[in-house]
């Protein structure tokens, strides 16, 4: 292994510690990303008042619900690391599913919403305001996927035992998900919101 | 470097040359100074048998001092550019002087049109010239121009007038100028616009007042009859 | 594991899908040099139809303005994302970070494989573009919508998706090797290798590392919304419903303006590198030279605006972002006033790296000097969009990519391949390249300040260009022969790789600590130990010591300067 060369110095940081920086390193260019993007929403929106009607086709009731999912697989991806740390293997798979099973329950919503708008005719194509909330909203679904696909892989490590000499990617999986929940809670005010 | 720029026409083209060689001044005496102190170094401080080089890390501010001391310099020249600059540019961009004539210009890709008010002096009423390609003007008068561009973003510029300014589609874009001598000068796009940008010329027809109304008189005769 | 550095390595291991920090510098280097041949002959073409206008050019035809425009963007797309880039930024960092610090590979090495992957499936991506229906992107290489966002303005659709693919696939592969660069620095630096004894390149080449990594963020957000413009039908930079084609210009230039410090931080890097070296002097002013990196760094956030003087933004805008372009020129002062001061009293060996080092400072600084035109709003009013320009852009470009990466180059070749290049070649190299670099492109000020205007496909279209018919042929003449004058390079690079004398460990005497490694390091670089660093990088010609360098490695005293001190 690459990195096993280290350990003749013990004066520098841990591989845990290197790994731990390039997530929030990773963490700071997606908020670049999304910064773009929320900021260039911003100044859309304030130049665009007669957009709070089209804020009012979304639903408020569905979007809180999925904000409220979004909070609660936060929750649980924290006790999966608390149960991690503590080595409890049971718990950490129990609480890592849970919080995927979540993200699932966040992405079928957002796509039942999707349904909704399309069956309106509130297509990408129909307006600037439905240009941005199909690409902020999409882009954010698209980063659940990829956080759901992580914590599921964590998962079958975890069920196959595997999970303890990684044990820090729960830690690191858990970073990148409170990220994604973060971005929601600035994209769901932004969009539902501001009618 | 600037003894060819094109022959200027306008009342402020004289300030924005001002700037270009006032510029030129400054960067020219930092370009012969430093290029002449390298090739000194160079030549001064080859490698000769015996002659070690002095060690000097240039962490105090003793050592420093010629570099703070050029630096200072510096930074009082970026202020005398930027301070003309101001002025220059606050006359062309920003204080429009109301105008005596006021155009309309229609870019698309990949041609001039030139609107004019015609008689009663409003925009979208009957007796509107529309000129293609051709933009008359009368001397000494401030020309107002509002420009426009039906699908992707144009640059309307005059090179003799030292103007330029970039057209964006969906906004009505100010600019002025005025001109000092007759004659007939260039209009180009500035801006890739596509295919034919290349080819997205027109001309500058400056007359002198009584020229220009009756070129005003003419083409109305022409479009009404 | 499969690539065990001891056992035996199969050859798609060692060279294909390594994860030796070494291996993926050379598939860099040799990706970007490829690029480059692609990058001149758009040049070429380019340059015949301006010197020979509407006649067909060797090798090639008739240069018609469809394909002038789509030259024009491939040219500068493949050269600064697709040369720039991979040479300046991916090649160095990769190899001479860890070496310099003292670790024994990227922090990540398998990411490392990962971004030079996805950085040669982006290269593909933009390449395949010349060959799909409807041509090469053609929109310029800053892409400006509307003229880029719909297929109607200039009849390139999959073009244009391609375009905007390699670039979001280049991002995620700079993003990504920028985490480990910056990950290695910060974590991997062996004992005593505090940060201010971090040998030059290695700080330029994290400059530039973060310059890319705070900047590239909206522009990836706009990328996003340019492409669905194109492929989803949504309007965001189109007025006619609703966008605003102004949006991308403010995203691409608040990305376009630390780029081009991406490019220029590593090749000052190199010369910095360089300077010490060969005039056997410690750097002058090593803190201030980091500390006004730093400050250029912050500086070129919040300039962008000055390539929009004329765009249409408010005029009022102009002013403020003319006052912080120009005072960018003051942390570049320190910078090349410590640069000459350093080889005052020194003891100068004009080596071939040497002279690329030099010659980058004589046509940087042309660069630097002119870019106060622009700077300037009202004198762009006149200049923006002429070939006053395109020569300004080039006198920064150029001497970063090719005076700087040449002096990189050559300055690591042994360590990089355990040869010694041939110095008559280098030297040819180099005089060739600077005397008909500055034929080009120093003639070109003159011809946009007489009011050439850029990305024009046929110039004998004005009147006002007639005068210059035979500056321009004459202007590409040199240019050809600039382009003729690689193939020294060329051969020298190969030739020398596989029948170059061998090179020892230290060929330069120089101290950093990549000259304590063998040339070429094994893979792990050091043996069993890790260095540890006593000294600053620079301790050159000290005069407590009859040896006219220290290593940072050798276990001495700090003399004077703060340099050596922790
Ligand atoms: C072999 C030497 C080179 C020659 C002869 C050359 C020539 C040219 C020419 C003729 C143009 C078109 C100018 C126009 O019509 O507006 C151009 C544009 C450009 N070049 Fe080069 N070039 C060279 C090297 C480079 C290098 C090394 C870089 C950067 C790393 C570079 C970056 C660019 C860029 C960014 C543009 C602007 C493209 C655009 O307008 O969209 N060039 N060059
Ligand atoms: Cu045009
Ligand atoms: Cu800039």
């Amino acid at each position: 292994m690459d990195g096993a060369a280290h350990s003749d110095s013990a004066q520098m940081p841990t591989a845990h510690f290197t790994a731990k920086l390039a997530i929030w390193w990773l963490i700071g260019s997606e908020i670049m990303i999304f910064g773009g993007l929320i900021g260039s929403f911003i100044l859309f929106r304030l130049a665009r008042p007669q957009w709070a009607e089209m804020a009012h086709h979304l639903s408020v009731p569905i979007g809180s619900f999925n904000t409220l999912i979004l909070l609660t697989s936060s929750y649980t991806m924290v006790r999966a690391f608390v149960s991690s740390g503590r080595r409890d293997r049971t718990a950490t798979c129990w609480n890592l599913l849970v919080t995927a099973l979540l993200g699932l329950t966040f992405l079928c919503v957002k796509g039942y919403e999707y349904a909704g708008k399309f069956s309106h005719g509130y297509y990408p194509n129909a307006g600037l305001f439905w240009a941005f909330y199909f690409t902020m909203t999409g882009l954010h679904a698209l980063h659940v996927l990829i956080g759901i696909i992580a914590i599921l892989i964590l998962f079958v490590f975890g069920l196959r035992d595997r999970l303890w000499p990684i044990a820090s990617r729960v830690e690191f999986t858990g970073l990148y998900w409170h990220f994604v929940d973060v971005v929601w809670i600035f994209l769901f005010p932004l969009l539902y919101l501001t009618s | 470097m600037f003894n060819n720029l094109p022959q200027n026409i306008s009342t402020y083209g004289a300030d924005i040359d001002g700037i270009l060689y006032l510029i030129y001044a400054i960067v020219g005496f930092f370009f012969v100074t430093m290029e002449g102190y390298l090739v000194y170094a160079v030549v001064r401080y080859r490698r000769r048998e015996g002659v070690r080089a002095v060690y000097q890390t240039g962490e105090t501010w003793r050592e420093m001092r010629w570099v703070v001391g050029l630096v200072a310099v510096v930074v009082f020249l970026d202020f005398l550019i930027d301070f003309r600059g101001a002025d220059t540019w606050a006359k062309v961009k920003q204080d429009f002087p109301s105008g005596d004539v006021e155009i309309l210009v229609k870019a698309k890709q990949f041609a001039w049109t030139f609107v004019y008010p015609g008689a009663d002096g409003q925009f979208d009423t009957k007796d509107d010239l529309t000129v293609p390609r051709i933009l008359h003007v009368p001397v000494h008068r401030k020309i107002r121009l509002t420009l426009t561009s039906e699908d992707v973003i144009h640059s309307f510029c005059l090179p003799e007038v030292r103007l330029k300014q970039d057209i964006l589609p969906g906004r009505r874009t100010p600019a002025w100028f005025e001109v000092t001598r007759t004659g007939t000068f260039s209009l180009v796009c500035a801006e890739l616009c596509g295919l034919g940008h290349t080819k997205m010329l027109g001309v500058l027809e400056v007359h002198d007042d009584s020229g220009y109304e009756r070129w005003l008189a003419e083409t109305a005769k022409e479009m009404f009859e | 594991m499969t690539n065990d550095p001891h056992g035996p390595q199969k050859f798609i291991w060692k060279y294909i899908l390594s994860t030796d920090h070494k291996m993926i510098a050379k598939q860099y280097l040799l990706t970007g040099l490829v690029m480059a041949l692609v990058g001149a002959f758009t040049a070429y073409l380019m340059r015949w139809q301006l010197g020979y206008p509407n006649t067909n050019a060797p090798g090639w035809g008739l240069v018609t303005p469809d394909k002038f425009n789509m030259l024009v963007t491939m040219h500068g797309t493949i050269m600064v994302f697709f040369v720039g880039m991979p040479l300046l930024v991916a090649a160095l960092s990769n190899f001479v970070i860890p070496l310099q610090i003292g670790a024994r590979d990227m922090a990540f090495p398998r990411l490392n494989m990962l971004s030079y992957w996805i950085f040669v499936l982006s290269c593909v991506a933009l390449l395949a573009s010349f060959f799909v229906p409807g041509g090469a992107p053609a929109g310029g290489w800053t892409g400006y919508p509307p003229l880029s966002a719909s297929e109607q303005y200039t009849g390139v659709h999959w073009g244009m998706v391609l375009w905007i693919t390699a670039l979001a696939l280049e991002f995620a592969s700079f993003t990504m090797g920028g985490i480990n660069y910056l990950a290695t620095f910060m974590c991997l630096r062996v004992p005593g290798m505090t940060y201010f004894r971090v040998p030059m390149a290695t700080w330029f080449l994290i400059g530039a590392s973060l310059a890319f990594f705070f900047s590239v963020g909206p522009l990836i957000a706009g990328a996003v919304m340019l492409l669905l413009d194109n492929v989803a039908g949504t309007g965001f930079y189109i007025p006619a419903q609703g966008g605003e084609p102004l949006l991308w210009q403010h995203l691409f230039w608040f990305f376009g303006h630390p780029e081009v410090y991406v490019i220029f931080l590593p090749a000052v890097g190199c010369v910095l590198e360089i300077l010490p070296v060969f005039s056997r002097k410690p750097i002058f002013g090593y803190r201030a030279i980091v500390w006004s990196m730093g400050a250029a760094l912050a500086l070129s956030y919040i300039v962008w605006a000055h390539h929009m003087f004329i765009s249409g933004m408010n005029p009022r805008l102009a002013t403020p972002f003319s006052i912080t372009t120009i005072l960018i020129s003051v942390p570049f002062a320190v910078i090349i006033f410590c640069m000459l001061a350093s080889l005052r009293q020194g003891s100068i060996r004009l080596d071939t790296p040497m002279l690329w080092g030099l010659g980058f400072l004589a046509t940087f600084l042309i660069g630097g000097l002119t870019g106060i035109f622009l700077g300037s709003a009202s004198a762009d009013i006149y200049l923006h969009d002429t070939y006053f320009v395109v020569a300004h852009f080039h006198y920064t470009f150029f001497p970063s990519v090719f005076f700087g990466g040449f002096a990189g180059i050559y300055f690591w070749y042994p360590k990089l391949f355990g040869r010694r290049y041939n110095e008559t070649l280098g030297k040819i190299h180099f005089w060739m390249t600077f005397i008909f670099f500055n034929a080009t492109f120093w003639p070109i000020f003159r011809v946009g300040a007489g009011g050439m205007l850029r990305r024009i496909a046929d110039p004998t279209q004005y009147r006002i260009l007639d005068q210059f018919k035979e500056m321009n042929s004459m202007i590409s003449v040199a240019a050809f022969i600039l382009i003729l004058g690689q193939v020294p390079f060329v051969w020298n690079f190969f030739w020398s790789m596989f029948r170059g004398p061998a090179a020892d460990a230290n060929p330069w005497r120089a101290g950093t600590l990549e000259w304590l490694a063998p040339s070429p390091p094994p893979h792990g670089n050091w043996g069993p130990g890790l260095p540890t660093v006593y000294v600053g990088p620079y301790e050159y010609s000290r005069p407590d010591m009859a040896d006219d360098f220290v290593p940072q490695y050798r276990p001495v005293g700090v003399l004077g300067g703060p340099a050596g001190q922790a």
